[in-house]
């Protein structure tokens, strides 16, 4: 099992959640968060006259548990939606998982992680 | 049986009461939906009701004069205390959400502490000498200033009748001392604005106190309460005196030269300026908020304004009411459009306040005084003050003026006067400030006017200027001015108020303030 950890636009984020269920990833957590990169004078925000420091950028930060067959395919899904080419698309970290458990039916491992149809 | 009987009783109880209150009904007159009976002669006070003498008619006519006047004085001065609504959203809009309990706290409370301090003695001060109140009823016990006497002329200084509003009660000076709060109100709450996100609380409190009580009422005496402004025209024939029908000088320029005065005192927010004196833009968290209190405001001036006339049988308010509106929206629409088009290449909508705020600041002085091609002319330059000087303000004066007020109320509270000297059109005035003929500005025939606004407006800036410098300076040997670095990061909510502006939200504090590089 592996954890992709994927830092993207906030404006990208629909396309990118309607095209992981289309390939079956349909759980992960997401969040907002703020980062830190080149972005500089891109998308000017200009208040009373001052340009403002683009710097801080808001990102959603999407955290998938996948089963290993799959890491695969949401890697190259992700690459693929999330890109527009400009400075600050995002990055992407696969980081190894221990343990996953589903609270509800106490089931474990890779078979925590099966879709609804699955069997 | 016991609930029969008692069903028994109540029903029996019932039916007599239908048949004693039937003996009681009252004989009615015929009604009236269309209104066209209602009120006649036996309205009017007289010995024999219905049938009024000649000297009763004219007793209720000269009463009811009086009270048009006086329901008009009050009910604009309502309007006009709305305006601390207007100035609350604005500021809060225009600043971050760290310190949005606080920044409302202080305009909340300048309400109090003002009010206070002028009911204690800044109404004394100002209006203890004005005489008789002409469109209020006349009473003419507000008849104590004092004045000193050089050159053979008396120039009035300050007024001393009417502490804690004793030994004037009277329905015509508590008309006049309702309105004229409101008017201290709004002066007080301008500093506010240019001083936010980093002054004490404790030394803002102090302020409010002295505002009302001293600051506001000794210029307001010198322009209102029959001193030696007003009398420059009496004095030494310069115009009318120095004229400002509601207070672009009395009110607004006083505000923003405290604003000034106090926002330099404290310094900048943290992360204003960078090391090589370049401003950083620090955006107010609630537009939304910011937009609806200029609203508030434009409406509030409809009262601001037209009430100055402390009378609604003068006719003149439906002029004043049409140039403070004109003038209100081509400050608006001159302000944005120079954005848009020389500056940011945006139509910023803080600047559409601004200019819509200094456009209605400038036509305050004038607004009873000129025509309303003038008044659009005034708005537009007051709508381009208001962008420069913003900038003006915050680049080469380098005072961090998170609002704007010193240019908005500042310089256009000095244009909005020196802007009737150059334009009052001589249809209104006759006998303003005791002098024969109605007010005329250079343009229309009387220069001497012009010179009577530029020393009013330049005694605004220097006296008010020193006092609120002294003050400001004794406060902050006394108990500090402005807040520590910590507390300016966290946010002034919680270490000054004790209470979040918005708990439950959360919010990233850090990045509301810019580094300063």
């Amino acid at each position: 099992m592996k954890k992709i950890e994927a830092i993207i636009r906030a404006s990208k984020f629909e396309e990118v959640k309607q095209a992981l269920h289309d390939i079956d990833i349909d759980f992960f957590t997401y969040s907002d968060t703020t980062g830190v990169g080149n972005e500089k004078k891109k998308g000017q925000q200009m208040y009373r006259g001052t340009v403002l420091d683009t710097g801080w950028i808001s990102r959603r930060l999407l955290e998938i548990v996948v089963r290993d067959q799959n890491v695969r395919k949401t890697v190259d899904c992700l690459l693929k939606v999330a890109y527009t080419g400009e400075v600050g698309d995002g990055r992407i970290f696969v980081t190894p998982v221990e343990e996953a458990w589903k609270i509800r039916n106490k089931q474990s491992g890779d078979d925590s992680l099966k879709g609804e149809d699955e069997k | 049986m016991k609930k029969i009987y008692i069903l028994m009783m109540c029903l029996v109880v019932a039916f007599m009461c239908t048949s004693i209150f039937s003996t009681y009904a009252y004989g009615e007159r015929k009604q009236d939906p269309s209104g066209t009976t209602t009120g006649n002669a036996s309205e009017i006070v007289s010995a024999k009701p219905g049938e009024p003498t000649i000297m009763d008619l004219a007793n209720q006519i000269g009463h009811n004069k009086v009270a048009i006047n006086i329901v008009w004085t009050l009910i604009t001065g309502f309007l006009v205390f709305f305006m601390q609504a207007g100035f609350a959203m604005v500021e809060t809009g225009l600043t971050r959400a760290k310190n949005a309990s606080h920044t409302m706290a202080m305009n909340l409370f300048v309400y109090g502490l003002g009010v206070f301090g002028f009911w204690v003695c800044g109404f004394a001060i100002m209006f203890g000498g004005v005489g008789p109140l002409g469109t209020l009823g006349g009473y003419d016990g507000l008849n104590q200033e004092l004045s000193v006497h050089l050159f053979g002329h008396a120039f009035g200084l300050i007024g001393t009748k009417g502490f804690f509003l004793s030994g004037v009660y009277d329905v015509g000076v508590f008309t006049l001392f309702l309105f004229q709060v409101v008017f201290m109100d709004t002066a007080a709450t301008i500093p506010t604005g240019a001083m936010s996100e980093r002054w004490k609380f404790l030394s803002f409190t102090i302020y409010g106190v002295l505002v009302g009580a001293v600051i506001y009422p000794l210029f307001g005496n010198w322009v209102w309460g029959g001193g030696w402004l007003a009398q420059l025209g009496s004095n030494f024939h310069l115009g009318h005196g120095h004229v400002d029908f509601a207070g672009s000088s009395v009110v607004h320029m006083t505000g923003g030269v405290i604003a000034l005065v106090g926002a330099w005192i404290l310094g900048p927010r943290i992360g204003k300026y960078n090391k090589d004196k370049s401003p950083n833009a620090i955006p107010g968290h609630n537009i939304p908020m910011a937009v609806i209190g200029a609203i508030i405001l434009a409406f509030g001036w409809f009262g601001f304004n037209p009430g100055s006339t402390l009378a609604g049988t003068d006719l003149r308010i439906s002029v004043v009411a049409v140039n403070t509106l004109i003038a209100s929206i081509t400050g608006a629409i001159a302000a944005t459009l120079w954005m848009w088009i020389f500056r940011s290449k945006k139509p910023d909508p803080t600047m559409m306040v601004n200019g819509l705020l200094a456009g209605l600041v400038a036509i305050t002085a004038p607004c009873a005084f000129v025509n309303v091609q003038c008044a659009a002319l005034i708005g537009v330059v007051a709508g381009f003050l208001a962008v420069e000087g913003a900038f003006f303000v915050e680049r080469k004066l380098r005072v961090d003026d998170p609002v704007g007020a010193v240019a908005v109320h500042g310089i256009n509270g000095a244009w909005g006067c020196l802007a009737l000297g150059l334009f009052a059109d001589g249809t209104y005035g006759d006998g303003w400030n005791g002098v024969a003929g109605t007010v005329k500005g250079l343009f229309f025939g009387d220069a001497s006017q012009f010179t009577a606004e530029v020393i009013g407006v330049t005694t605004n800036f220097i006296v008010i200027g020193a006092i609120s410098y002294i003050i400001f300076k004794l406060i902050g040997i006394g108990v500090g001015n402005r807040v520590s670095a910590k507390t300016e990061m966290d946010g002034l909510d919680v270490p000054e108020m004790g209470v979040e502006g918005y708990a439950g939200i959360k919010m990233d504090k850090a990045s509301e303030t810019p580094l300063s590089r």
